[in-house]
């Protein structure tokens, strides 16, 4: 039996009232602006546009406020807001080869054509708390030196050109869409770049972190990782031309990876991706490491089977929003499932020991 | 600012990217009449990319846009789908690109475009020369004898 209870309204109703202060803090304190979020907290505002899966620093930066900096509410919020939207098409493949680089380093080649160019990086920094931040100020403007605007190319395509490494095969007309289509395994690789595109980047950290700790290893240099302003294309039909409509800041990694060979691949290096919106490299970074583990049995490789290289284990879990609404569901009331349980248990403890229970 | 003219499809990419409050600063006073073809509506486009950046295309995440259609009293029609969430924009560059076919549109090249494209290059040099002071020169360190 389905036991409906009702009540709470005014609980409810008093809960989001005091949310809404607790979220304003002290109001002796100033109101945190927008558009300060989207410009002083970028790289939180990135992480909300890649996990939410859609790129908007400005509606970004709102969840941001309004889930008072918690990030993966945040990516629900977007998630939420997304689904209210029409989607007028598809952008024609990205060409991340003609990226405006801000940052561009290779842990493969020293001297790159185009060269190592490390853009706003914390790397290098003492990673010392720095208390003159606590007052406003303004910096100096970065330095510059004489540039040209020229594209730089991708590092992997000279490997390539030996024949050194495994070259990219072309998709099918048809691209998978998970937000269209339940995710059936096994799955096609873009599939799996999809998902991992917009999954959470603990998780994915996580399982990068263990394949470098043994579980699947698959020895990882990082070939290229770079940074950068990509314009988006796309064809519109009434027009019967494409136009550029957009630029979105883009991580890239491409990782060069160890292969021994296999029964039916010859000795070469192979190849891990990962591609994120904004400024993300240690998700791109995990994104390419756990692509390649997952890439184990097309290769047939003989590894064993490491959770980074189990598809359904990985793309079962490693949306934020599936999981935490899993999870959190057990906070609702459960009051009728908790009530069988316990006569259930009294129940057995009165059959196992029935002088204790008089 | 501009030595050759923009076509269509140059200047349509242009208005998509540029700030609403750099088309705010280009418009006339008195914008000429129309009438919608397609009221300025918000969605998005889903941004594909491609496995290891040459392969199989793929499903990245999705970027907000607006897009418009509107006809001037003469009949020209006029397009746009912008960036981001701006249906004053999606309004603004769909008429700028209905104006800009007509005779009106060398006198605009100059007046808007020029100016629109001068910022946009003027803010990838400011990148581009921030990136270069961050290229690394390497230098090799005296070896021991050998």
């Amino acid at each position: 039996m389905y036991v409906a209870v009702k009540g709470g309204e005014r609980a409810i109703e008093n809960a989001h009232g005091w949310l809404a202060e607790a979220r304003r803090g002290d109001a002796t304190v100033p109101d945190l602006a927008v558009d300060q979020i989207r410009e002083q907290l970028a790289l939180a505002v990135d992480r909300v546009m890649a996990e939410g899966s859609l790129y908007d620093p400005d509606l970004a930066a709102l969840a941001l406020k309004q889930a008072r900096g918690d990030v993966v509410e945040a990516v629900f919020l977007i998630r939420a807001f997304r689904t209210t939207l029409p989607r007028f098409g598809a952008s024609a493949p990205l060409d991340t080869g003609a990226a405006q680089i801000i940052r561009r380093i290779s842990a493969t080649y020293k001297d790159a054509p185009g060269g190592q160019v490390l853009g706003p990086t914390f790397d290098y920094t003492h990673r010392l708390l720095d208390f003159g931040l606590a007052e406003s100020a303004t910096p100096a403007p970065a330095p510059e030196a004489p540039s040209s605007l020229g594209a730089v190319p991708h590092i992997l395509s000279h490997l390539g050109e030996e024949g050194l490494i495994q070259p990219e095969r072309e998709g099918g007309a048809e691209v998978p869409d998970l937000t269209r289509a339940p995710l059936e395994f096994p799955a096609s690789r873009p599939l799996r770049l999809q998902a991992l595109a917009r999954g959470d980047e603990g998780f994915l950290l996580s399982l990068a972190y263990s394949t470098q700790r043994g579980y699947g290893r698959n020895h990882a240099f990082i070939g290229e990782l770079r940074i950068g302003h990509v314009r988006v294309s796309a064809y519109l039909p009434e027009l019967g031309f494409e136009i550029d409509f957009a630029e979105i800041l883009l991580t890239e990694c491409e990782t060069v990876n160890q292969f021994q060979g296999s029964k039916s691949e010859p000795a070469q290096f192979t190849r891990g991706y990962g591609l994120v919106f904004g400024q993300s490299e240690r998700k791109a970074i995990s994104m390419a490491l756990v692509d390649r583990a997952l890439r184990t049995r097309e290769l047939g490789e003989d590894t064993g089977s490491a959770p980074a290289q189990d598809e359904e284990f990985v793309l079962s879990h490693c949306d934020n929003i599936q999981s935490s609404g899993f999870l959190e569901h057990i906070k609702l009331p459960h009051y009728v499932d908790f009530q069988a349980e316990l006569e259930l248990i009294r129940k057995l403890r009165r059959r196992a020991m029935p002088e204790a229970a008089q | 600012m501009t030595s050759a003219s923009l076509t269509r499809r140059d200047w349509m990419g242009l208005l998509a990217r540029a700030p609403l409050a750099r088309l705010d600063t280009h418009w006339p006073d008195e914008p000429p009449a129309f009438m919608w073809l397609r009221a300025p509506e918000i969605g998005t486009m889903m941004v594909q990319g491609r496995a290891g950046a040459v392969g199989a295309a793929f499903n990245l995440g999705e970027v907000t846009v607006t897009r418009a259609a509107l006809r001037l009293s003469c009949g020209t029609v006029g397009h746009a789908m912008v960036q981001g969430r701006g249906l004053r924009k999606a309004e603004r560059a769909a008429l700028l690109d209905a104006l800009l076919q007509t005779s009106a549109g060398p006198e605009l090249q100059a007046r808007v475009l020029g100016p629109l494209q001068a910022a946009e290059r003027a803010a990838q040099e400011a990148r581009a020369r921030r990136a270069a002071a961050t290229k690394v020169d390497f230098f090799t360190l005296a070896r021991g004898e050998g």
